[in-house]
């Protein structure tokens, strides 16, 4: 009945002065209520993506649609309310209280001189239960390791109560506990019925959780499918230009990457 | 509604009160604070009427929207740029009122009105210039706040050089003018001053009020800013040519006023207001009792002779600033 909540067709973005444009006729769908995630190497076009979904670039052909909505139609605040994004830059300057931080969420619902309604307050509780953050709530931003920052911010944006949520890299920096338990809290999130769709270079993890992984690369939709279509050793070899092995995972049965050291091959 | 610590509010409108009443009454000659307020209110003998009216009680508003005005503008900038070390002069708005205000006395003006109007003018001209520097510097015209930065030090850097050239031949007269215009002074209190000053203040510092939650946003950098909502580079233009408007003003009513556009948002912080619409009220709260506080040490620690108001404010910024470093440490 519905269909996709992001929709991406043939996106071109161009950087001022560049000859090659970051992103080249890009198109996909992030549909909800499952995990969508777009992989690549650096460079491939992953962060532009996400920049041209918050307007900070401009498309230079193609479109995007949120909830069948053109991107070009809605103004910031209502993309705001429709899709929850978490950059991967953000530098707070001051820091604040987690439970403040968390409440920022709700900026995109809130008139300019309204006061947060007892709504507004549920809508940040019930956030900062669900991204396992409540109890955060009186410390200091800048006290945070890295796995609790990064699911204060995955509240913040819960918090926005949009249709979909978008995260750039968010296990950077994450050990393996914080990085499973993450993707174990973005699953669950789409099985409530969220549009998820996440920018990392975990191939290994994105098998796991995905049902759809978009392989950029140089700007190009190099494949798209669930992780068995995609994750192919040829393919994957070719755009890392690295040598290397794909098998299964022996727990789940998911693909599994390997790469291999350069003089094991040669 | 602006914050649950409703005493440290009360406390503070009551040391600005006291200040300004202290500042009313002291001087060359003193008035009784009985006769402070009875003068104020119309009634009393016509010298303290005449005292306090005319004399010290523009001096005293001149000096709270000066320190209003700044601290503002400080806070404001320092959210919108993410960086606690930005204050009002920043965007070029102190150079360039200088270079207005210096050439007009190269020109041998001295009404204050008309130097005034060259000062606001030089610093317009300066934070334009800044911003389109900016733009034309940053890729694809996205304001990086690194590169206004950037912009209004070199601005700042070419108007010093215009002031040393302008100075460098010119007749004693003008360069102790240029001078003590240069330090700051809340000395040329005139109601029609205080009435354009006061519009600006009122008038930019309720716009940035106004914006105050775009501004709590904007501090967490420009793509979470664009992710919840805010249009990025027409709300942070704003904020920097409210700032600039306020700073510009307060410029050219009583020259340059240091160091207040910078710690008082800092301690506005500390007292633990974080969110910017709160923060600029009490920034203008403590702003204004801060200069009040210096300008009336400015008239009173070596009579008959004033010190300059912006050497005092730095002296009296200085020791509060290194204790508020260590605290936060």
């Amino acid at each position: 009945m519905t269909g996709p909540m992001i929709h991406f067709e043939d996106v071109v973005v161009r950087y001022p002065g560049q000859k090659t444009p970051a992103l080249d006729g890009a198109s996909f769908d992030v549909p909800r209520g499952a995990i969508t995630a777009v992989a690549g190497p650096n460079g491939s076009g992953k962060s532009t993506l996400v920049r041209a979904l918050l307007r900070r670039q401009p498309l230079e052909r193609g479109r995007i649609a949120i909830d069948g909505n053109d991107l070009s139609h809605l103004t910031q605040r209502e993309l705001a309310q429709r899709i929850a994004v978490a950059p991967q830059r953000e530098e707070a300057a001051f820091p604040m209280k987690v439970g403040e931080y968390v409440e920022l969420g709700r900026f995109p619902r809130l008139g300019l001189w309204e006061s947060p309604s007892a709504e507004d307050e549920q809508a940040v509780k019930r956030a900062m239960l669900r991204a396992g953050v409540n109890e955060f709530i009186d410390r200091r931003t800048d006290e945070l390791s890295g796995g609790e920052w990064q699911r204060v911010r995955i509240a913040r944006a819960l918090a926005q109560q949009g249709n979909a949520l978008v995260l750039d890299e968010p296990t950077t920096f994450l050990d393996m506990s914080h990085e499973m338990s993450l993707f174990e809290l973005l699953d669950s999130l789409a099985n409530d019925g969220l549009a998820v769709l996440i920018v990392s270079h975990q191939l290994n993890l994105l098998a796991r959780f995905a049902s759809t992984i978009v392989l950029l690369d140089k700007g190009r939709v190099a494949a798209v499918g669930t992780p068995t279509d995609v994750m192919s050793g040829p393919l994957l070899e070719s755009i890392y230009a690295w040598p290397l092995v794909v098998t299964r995972d022996p727990a789940a049965g998911a693909p599994a990457l390997i790469p291999l050291r350069r003089r094991t091959v040669s | 509604m602006i914050d649950h610590r409703s005493w440290h509010w009360s406390l503070a409108i009551l040391v600005f009160v006291v200040v300004c009443i202290a500042g009313i009454a002291t001087g060359a000659i003193r008035v009784p604070v009985a006769d402070v307020l009875r003068a104020l209110l119309g009634s009393g003998d016509t010298s303290s009427i005449a005292i306090v009216r005319d004399l010290r009680l523009p001096r005293v508003v001149l000096a709270a929207l000066i320190g209003a005005g700044l601290a503002m503008s400080g806070a404001a900038l320092q959210g919108t740029l993410r960086n606690g070390l930005a204050e009002p002069y920043l965007l070029g708005v102190s150079g360039g009122a200088a270079v207005g205000a210096v050439v007009a006395f190269a020109f041998g003006i001295s009404n204050s009105g008309w130097i005034a109007l060259a000062a606001f003018a030089g610093a317009a001209v300066a934070v334009l210039l800044a911003l389109l520097v900016a733009r034309a510097a940053g890729r694809g015209g996205r304001g990086d706040p690194r590169t206004l930065l950037m912009a209004g030090v070199v601005i700042g850097a070419f108007a010093n050089a215009v002031i040393m050239v302008s100075l460098a031949n010119a007749p004693p007269n003008t360069i102790r003018g240029a001078l003590w215009w240069m330090m700051g002074s809340a000395g040329d209190a005139s109601w029609q001053t205080i009435g354009v000053l006061a519009l600006s203040i009122v008038g930019g510092g309720a716009a940035l009020i106004y914006l105050a939650r775009d501004i709590d946003v904007l501090a967490l950098g420009e793509e979470p800013a664009a992710a919840l909502g805010v249009d990025v580079d027409r709300s942070a233009r704003t904020i920097y040519l409210l700032s600039a408007l306020l700073a510009a003003a307060t410029v050219a009513a009583a020259g340059l006023v240091g160091f207040v556009g910078l710690i008082v948002p800092h301690i506005v912080r500390y007292a633990g207001l974080r969110r910017h619409r709160p923060l600029l009220f009490g920034s203008a709260l403590i702003g204004a009792t801060l200069v009040v506080a210096a300008d009336l040490a400015a008239r009173t620690l070596r009579p008959p002779a004033e010190l300059p108001l912006g050497a005092v404010t730095a002296i009296l910024g200085v020791p509060f600033f290194l204790a508020q470093l260590r605290k936060a440490a």
